[in-house]
């Protein structure tokens, strides 16, 4: 494991200053359908540069946890920051064009070429030298632009369409990305490949990073800290080490012997 | 490149073709009508070329739907003039009782129609063509019948055969039961175009026809005499319309001429002359007015099909009417572009509209497809007090036959489109507009032009009925070989419109692939 703590590029960093408040912020978030209570008075931070993995079941909430940071989901009670400004306060479509995003099915447009696709946001964002930022994005994760940009998604493997989709994320360099189960959908040889793929750059451009998994491994690989939900609220908020040690509960023991990160 | 491309293609389209439409004259033609059967055309055949001779300019729209379509026509002043029987005027428009007076009938038709509508029946042309009950001469002989009286001591041996219609109106089997004490051993319904090979072919032995039909001589027929006076006189009369009575009395005064200068036997043999042998209408009609002394021989004006033209095969037949067939095709082209491109203006957004208001959605998509449901026919009569009759009604109703499939799928296309791509659109910052602009839109494009591609075929098929409501095209041909029982000239106007929704069904996918997102 990387063993690294948070802030701790900060720290290496000469030039940034200390900054103490978390880049995605969410205190006491109530969010219910109908009967059915999705997040129950939940709190996070989450500070600059950190990649936080959310795991948990099925209906634990993280999902929805995570679209409160971009808007797809408004809370009924409780607060939500993102760079310390409440998140009510921003225009959600702009506050979108800012936060990256990758679904767990890519989301590709089918009917855009590569290079349009990894071009949406900053098009949408009106940046100047959107092929640049394309080429920058699809080299970073690992595609060659001059032999993706005029491929059609459904001409891709289900791996570099992911790719593909973290490249739109990244394009126009956002301080902040939210994955929704980004490589959940793949094999497990395509898996590992991404997935180390994306610790490098997550490390190499210092992206604050929300991670939404059901898959205990991809966190432990990926995070920094590990957040264990359910039934909306938080089980275990830990570094993999800690949680690795000392589960908290009875709940996130059996949920690390089941994904074989511990032995019985 | 979606609907920029497919859009100003169909106004191209439409752009061609318009021209054609607005070719008619300068000085307000006479309007020649009439019903969709054989002798209908064959008189209005004749009022034409009598006014062509007497140098008025007439405009036909021949084959109009039937009783109900060409008197409002008439009334509205949407033609001038067709061929009318008093019986059809006292019992059908005016909704009387039947009476066997022939003067009285006339009288009371040419009071009541002039009162109330506006119209004015001309003197009778001389001939009835009334119900008649025919059997074959065999049967004539063999039971020495006559008269329907001498059928009625018999027709409890005898089968016969009838048009639906005379089954069960009051002027037909009823009264002619009650009338007479006619019993027959067995009835069946019969339609118009089997009831004379059934009872050649000994199928049945009494039918009901009419009295100037041209089968009768045809197959030896023998008619019996109605001597009892039940059947109303049905005196055939030019109609005049309340336009050309007050405006065009020199055109009335050459109508006139034609009065009572026909008889029954004339008829019947002019009639069998177009429904057995074939031969033009407009030939027959120029014949028998050479013959009356109403026109001259026309001086080295040469008829271009001259030449008898029955025995020919189908495809020289369309090959000579080719000049013909193109311009109706061209016809048929403008009613389906305008009123497709109308649809598409009208059902696209109306269909992105619901999409915003799902609720809503599928009670307006009902609704408009109850329009699909009503008979063309019904929808083309119901536009004639609104619209007259022409383009625009046929326009008007092709339209809204054309908007439910647009209208279903764009709806669906576009709520279905690719939720994968529309949801991380919009999570990515696109705004709605933007999501349907570059997400929603282009998907669905493939959906969308496939109905429209249903739209435009069920729209070329239903356009050849607009030739009932003389709006032109390819089923004017169709029309008037129904009548006339003339299979070549039903096909001059089926085998075009047939290619016609192939290729416009061809040229649609073409777009349809051109609009379809690489996936």
């Amino acid at each position: 494991m990387r063993g690294k703590l948070p802030g701790a590029r900060r720290i290496a960093g000469v030039t940034e200053p200390l900054s103490p408040e978390p880049a995605l912020a969410a205190e006491r978030v109530f969010k219910r359908y109908g009967a059915v209570v999705a997040l129950d008075g939940i709190s996070l931070a989450v500070m600059p540069a950190e990649c936080v993995a959310l795991v948990g079941e099925s209906g634990s909430g993280k999902t929805t946890l995570l679209r409160c940071f971009n808007r797809l989901v408004i809370p009924d009670h409780g607060r939500v920051a993102v760079g310390a400004v409440d998140a009510a306060n921003l225009d959600a479509i702009a506050l979108r064009r800012q936060v990256g995003y990758v679904p767990q099915d890519g989301g590709l447009l089918p009917h855009w070429q590569v290079q349009r696709n990894v071009e949406m946001v900053p098009w949408l964002r009106g940046m100047a030298d959107v092929t640049e930022l394309a080429d920058r994005a699809l080299m970073l994760v690992g595609l060659e632009p001059a032999l993706f940009r005029a491929r059609w998604p459904g001409e891709l493997s289900g791996g570099q369409r992911q790719r593909v989709a973290v490249a739109r994320a990244l394009a126009a360099k956002p301080e902040v990305i939210l994955l929704d189960e980004p490589f959940g959908a793949l094999d497990a040889i395509t898996r590992a490949d991404i997935q180390r793929a994306f610790a490098a750059i997550q490390r190499e451009l210092n992206v604050t990073a929300l991670l939404v998994t059901h898959d205990l491994n991809e966190a432990f690989l990926l995070a920094d800290r590990i957040v264990v939900m359910r039934q909306g609220r938080v089980e275990q908020d830990a570094t993999p080490n800690e949680l690795r040690q000392e589960p908290a509960t009875e709940y996130v023991r059996q949920l690390l012997l089941r994904a074989r990160v511990v032995a019985a | 490149m979606s609907r920029q491309a497919l859009l100003p293609g169909l106004l191209l389209l439409a752009a061609a073709v318009i021209p054609y439409s607005s070719a008619r004259g300068q000085a307000a033609p006479v309007i020649v009508g009439s019903k969709p059967f054989g002798e209908s055309f064959l008189l209005a055949e004749m009022f034409a070329q009598l006014l062509e001779s007497r140098g008025f300019q007439v405009d036909r729209r021949l084959g109009l739907g039937a009783t109900e379509i060409a008197f409002k026509a008439l009334r509205t002043n949407a033609i001038d003039v067709y061929p009318e029987y008093t019986g059809t005027g006292l019992l059908a428009i005016l909704g009387k009782r039947p009476s066997s007076d022939q003067r009285g009938v006339y009288q009371e038709v040419s009071r009541e129609f002039l009162r109330r509508y506006g119209t004015r029946w001309l003197p009778p042309l001389g001939f009835q063509n009334t119900y008649a009950i025919a059997v074959r001469r065999t049967t004539a002989d063999e039971l020495k019948l006559a008269t329907l009286s001498d059928l009625a001591r018999v027709g409890e041996r005898l089968r016969a055969g009838l048009t639906p219609d005379f089954i069960g109106r009051a002027d037909g089997l009823p009264g002619l039961k009650k009338e007479y004490g006619l019993q027959f051993r067995s009835v069946r319904a019969l339609l118009p175009a089997v009831k004379y090979q059934a009872l050649a072919a000994g199928e049945v032995d009494v039918i009901d026809g009419y009295s100037t039909d041209g089968f009768i001589a045809r197959y030896d027929l023998v008619i019996l005499q109605d001597d009892r006076l039940f059947f109303p006189p049905y005196e055939a009369a030019a109609l005049i319309s309340p336009r050309l009575q007050r405006d065009q009395p020199a055109a009335v005064a050459a109508l006139t001429e034609l009065s009572g200068l026909l008889t029954e036997t004339s008829m019947r043999r002019l009639n069998r002359r177009v429904e057995v042998d074939g031969v033009p209408v407009a030939r027959v009609a120029a014949g028998q007015l050479l013959a009356l002394g109403l026109t001259r021989a026309p001086a080295g004006e040469a008829e271009p099909n001259a030449e008898n033209t029955s025995d020919r095969g189908v495809l020289p037949y369309l090959w000579g009417q080719r000049n013909t067939i193109f311009g109706l095709t061209l016809r048929h082209l403008l009613l389906v572009g305008v009123s497709l491109v109308a649809a598409i203006a009208v059902a696209m957004p109306l269909g992105l509209a619901l999409e915003r208001s799902r609720g809503a959605a599928e009670s307006v998509i009902r609704g408009v497809g109850v329009l699909q449901t009503l008979p063309s026919i019904a929808l083309l009569a119901f536009m004639i007090p609104l619209l007259g009759i022409g383009v625009i009604p046929a326009l008007v109703a092709l339209f809204l036959y054309s908007l439910y499939p647009i209208l279903r799928n764009t709806y669906t296309g576009v709520r279905d489109a690719a939720p994968a791509a529309v949801n991380a659109a919009g999570a990515l910052g696109m705004t709605p507009r933007q999501v349907l602009r570059y997400v929603r839109l282009p998907l669905a494009a493939p959906v969308i032009m496939a109905g429209i591609r249903t739209a435009a075929v069920i729209n070329v098929g239903t356009a050849t009925l607009a030739a009932f409501i003389g709006a032109g095209g390819l089923g004017d041909p169709i029309a008037a070989g129904l009548a006339l029982s003339d299979t070549r000239l039903i096909l001059s106007g089926a085998l075009p419109a047939a290619l016609l929704a192939l290729g416009v069904d061809g040229a649609l996918s073409l777009c349809e692939r051109a609009v379809t997102p690489v996936s």
